[in-house]
């Protein structure tokens, strides 16, 4: 133990022969995060989500004026040191209303990010283990998912439950799994005949334990990775919904929303559609720079070297 | 031990069907330690999976310890009689696993209480030390991997362990030492060997008798003496040996 | 006395890596004349690293430095990529360790052996057909004309890197680089390509570096051999000396290998020592200057 107090704790985690499992595991992260941090791009990306996430919490503390206050007299305003990027057709502060607006934004890739990958995941790695008469039909019905249009089935989801933010996520969540249960039963079909399958069948390990303990983390690293690169299309198809009036309801500051609000006067007021359509853009970039990122830490194919 | 008797194994269905084993027939005495020779394609990892439980596309006869085995279904009992170590030990261990999830879900799954004492064990036991036990198998080289596997295998205490070109994949001096160490644990542990390898100079060095394979076909059983001697009965075994002796001037 | 063909005074191949920089071959000297000429070491000993910087095929960001690396006194060193194209395949080849990942697997083999032969020798399709024709023969395959309609999967391992070798003698190079040439194949079919690899290089008087881990093999088949020890060369021997290596990791090979002939209950195994990495090379016992070749 001696020895261990000399080393930094950078040594100490970058140790090629860890002595508690606690070791081992923090070692593997920030190896991860060396591998990431040299990224500059997708550093990039990170920050600019962190900064989105402290926007969202802090937004009552950040936004100068209520997201919701109306002032009549003065709409449509240019930026200036008033107003930072103008007001909109009711006078609200175009700026307050991005910062709570990020809330919802987070909210819908959050719900979104989490329930689709899981769906995804499940079905694409029983189908691809089991092989046979469950992989027939349960690709059969991914396949049908994925004959529609991703939006036009959210729309018909939506309008059959009601408009709502709601049941706009879940629409969403309910369109966004196929192609992840695609990629995972691919990526099932290259573990299923490793070797290291065939000895954990041989110390009698069953096909639930297989699939939870031996498939799925290596298929979950790949679909992280397709996730972050998805958010940017989720985040497009959420404010696609809110732009149809089909997601978020007014006054609720949703991005997409605000763009359909700007249309009308696009021409003239260019402001109150491109300031929610910058911050959309911005947001999508960060989370494309920072798959990209995961995919160099995450993608087992990367790390043979 | 092992009784395999007219053993047909195949892939695919007509008209495509590959009879990869075909009427392979040997018994293992318990203790022994048995080589299955011959090229690749020859059909002789194809008998170690169907033993093992991993192909179901089989017919004929398997016994260990007496017991018939059918289909791809074992008992736990034969995962505690049977292990099995791999070719390559890049691909035979979970990258995201490090040793001690290795080993301890090993030992769990075979129900063994005491699992820190006897890891330490295993590891003792393979020549690696404790050092190693947190290690991923990205931190290990091929030999400390082949090691693993072969700590793996050993986890279920088996009596029977099935050796698919365990060292083909490793440079000669690390060979020598994983060879050396499986010699030790036949010793230390009773343990009956059946070895596939296409370097009969290994075979002839671990194995007590081996079956010389073409083709899927066992075409002769033989000592490890006579393959040394030189003294293989059929023109094939002949033919392997000359070329197997190295390359001469034509 | 004849010039080399090639001449390497300390190469030297470097990667970056997170804990600085990796150094896989480490002051490597060696001249090859029209001779066998072996390359042995275990994995990681910078063997096909070696191979590979004569071809300029180290890809960024490793790092290729040596204080002399020339092909008939030619540098190849700082090559542009467009000057090392006309060496790479016409005046020096490369065969590769798995004919499965070297040949295209969508494209016929005729066509492929076709193409590279023009693009080396230029010519007409009926020419190079006719070359095609003639070197599948030179590497002992039946029938070519049916060979040259097939696609690579359809060909077994021997036959494929049989095709391999007649692709990368068709513009009649004067080195061959063969790196692990016979590792993928039964020993039935290695003495088969050895056979035609050593016939060619008799007959059209190449220099070879062949690259291999199989120490025996080696020194059956080349005429000198070359012993790398992590990214250096320990020590260089007359083929047929090879059994009385001087150097301890060379003895340390050669004992820890099971043999048919002399059989033991326990093989020796290496004791390496760290004292190896950075000794000097074993003194040449050899006076001429391409022992055995010429």
């Amino acid at each position: 133990m001696s020895q261990s107090r000399d080393m930094t704790r950078r040594e100490w985690l970058l140790s090629d022969a860890p002595q508690t499992r606690r070791q081992a595991r923090l070692g593997a992260i920030y190896q991860g995060w060396l591998t990431f941090r040299a990224n500059k791009l997708a550093m990039l990306g990170l920050i600019i989500l962190v900064i989105l996430i402290g926007m969202a919490i802090f937004a009552p503390w950040l936004a100068p004026q209520s997201p919701f206050t109306q002032n009549l007299a003065g709409r449509l305003q240019p930026p200036s040191g008033e107003h930072l990027l103008g007001t909109d057709a009711l006078g609200r502060d175009i700026l307050s209303r991005l910062i709570y607006g990020s809330r919802i934004t987070l909210f819908i890739v959050g719900t979104v990010a989490l329930i689709a990958p899981i769906i995804g995941l499940f079905i694409g790695t029983v189908a691809g283990f089991t092989g046979g008469w469950t992989d027939q039909v349960l690709m059969r019905i991914t396949d049908i998912f994925l004959a529609f249009p991703k939006l036009i089935l959210a729309l018909a989801f939506v309008a059959a439950l009601g408009a709502s933010i709601g049941n706009a996520v879940l629409a969403l969540a309910l369109t966004a799994w196929p192609p992840y249960a695609r990629l995972a039963r691919a990526e099932t079909l290259t573990i299923r005949n490793a070797d290291y399958i065939a000895a954990a069948r041989l110390q009698g390990a069953g096909p639930m334990r297989l699939l939870i303990r031996h498939v799925w983390p290596l298929c979950i690293s790949s679909l992280i990775v397709r996730v972050a690169l998805d958010m940017a299309g989720i985040i497009l198809s959420a404010a696609g919904l809110g732009f149809l009036g089909l997601g978020a309801q007014p006054p609720m500051p949703e991005w997409g929303a605000m763009i359909s609000d700007g249309r009308t006067y696009i021409l003239d007021f260019w402001w109150v559609a491109a300031m929610p359509g910058l911050a959309i853009f911005i947001v999508s970039l960060a989370f494309n720079l920072l798959g990209d990122g995961l995919r160099d830490v995450l993608d087992p194919k990367g790390t043979k070297e | 031990m092992l009784t395999v008797d007219q053993l047909d194994v195949w892939f695919g269905f007509p008209p495509d069907r590959v009879d990869a084993v075909q009427q392979a027939t040997f018994a293992v005495a318990p203790g022994e330690s048995f080589g299955l020779v011959g090229e690749s394609g020859s059909g002789k990892s194809t008998i170690l999976r169907a033993v093992a439980g991993l192909i179901d596309t089989w017919s004929g006869r398997i016994g260990v310890d007496d017991q018939p085995v059918s289909g791809t279904r074992r008992d736990r009992n034969f995962y505690k009689t049977v292990q099995m170590v791999f070719q390559d030990p890049y691909a035979s261990l979970h990258p995201r696993h490090s040793v001690d999830a290795v080993l301890s879900e090993a030992l769990r799954l075979q129900g063994m209480q005491d699992i820190d004492r006897r890891i330490a064990r295993l590891l003792d036991d393979v020549g690696l030390g404790r050092g190693f036990r947190f290690r991923y198998p990205h931190q290990l080289s091929g030999g400390q991997r082949q090691r693993v596997a072969i700590a793996r295998a050993l986890a279920a205490e088996p009596r029977l362990l099935l050796l698919d070109e365990p060292t083909s994949a490793l440079d000669v001096s690390v060979q020598a030492e994983i060879l050396n160490l499986l010699a030790d644990l036949r010793a230390e542990h009773d343990l009956t060997y059946v070895m596939v390898s296409h370097d009969l100079a290994v075979v002839a060095h671990m194995c007590d008798r081996l079956a010389v394979m073409q083709h899927g076909r066992i075409v002769e059983i033989m000592s490890g003496a006579a393959l040394r001697a030189g003294a293989g009965q059929q023109d094939y075994t002949r033919h392997l040996i000359q070329a197997s002796a190295g390359y001469s001037r034509a | 006395m004849t010039s080399p063909l090639l001449s390497v005074r300390n190469l030297r191949v470097t990667f970056p890596t997170r804990q600085g920089a990796f150094q896989a071959v480490r002051g490597v000297n060696f001249d090859l004349g029209r001779e066998r000429l072996g390359v042995v070491g275990e994995s990681g000993s910078g063997k096909s690293m070696t191979g590979r910087s004569l071809l300029g095929l180290i890809r960024p960001p490793g790092k290729v430095e040596a204080d002399r690396m020339e092909f008939h006194d030619q540098p190849l060193l700082d090559l542009s990529e467009r000057q090392m194209r006309k060496i790479r395949g016409s005046r020096i080849s490369m065969v590769m360790q798995d004919p499965k990942f070297s040949l295209n697997p969508v494209m016929k083999i005729g066509d492929q052996i076709i193409e590279a032969y023009r693009l080396h020798a230029g010519g007409g399709k009926a020419a190079a057909r006719q070359k095609a024709l003639e070197m599948l023969d030179a590497v002992q395959i039946r029938d070519p004309a049916r060979v040259m309609e097939t696609y690579p999967h359809e060909v077994s391992g021997g036959m494929g890197q049989r095709i391999m070798i007649a692709m990368m003698l068709a513009p009649d190079p004067e080195i061959l680089i063969a790196d692990e040439p016979t590792s993928a194949l039964d020993v039935s079919v290695r003495t088969e390509v050895l056979n035609i690899m050593d016939r060619l290089v008799r007959d059209r008087g190449m220099g070879l570096i062949f690259i291999s881990h199989d120490l025996n093999l080696v020194a059956q088949f080349c005429d000198r051999v070359l012993i790398m020890y992590a990214g250096r060369i320990v020590e260089t021997l007359a083929a047929q000396d090879l059994h009385h290596a001087r150097h301890p990791y060379t003895q340390g090979l050669l004992n820890s290998l099971p043999r048919l002939d002399a059989p033991i209950d326990r093989l020796p195994v290496l004791q390496r020592q760290d004292s190896w990495r950075d000794a000097e090379p074993m003194p040449d016992i050899q006076k001429t200057e391409f022992p055995g070749g010429l």
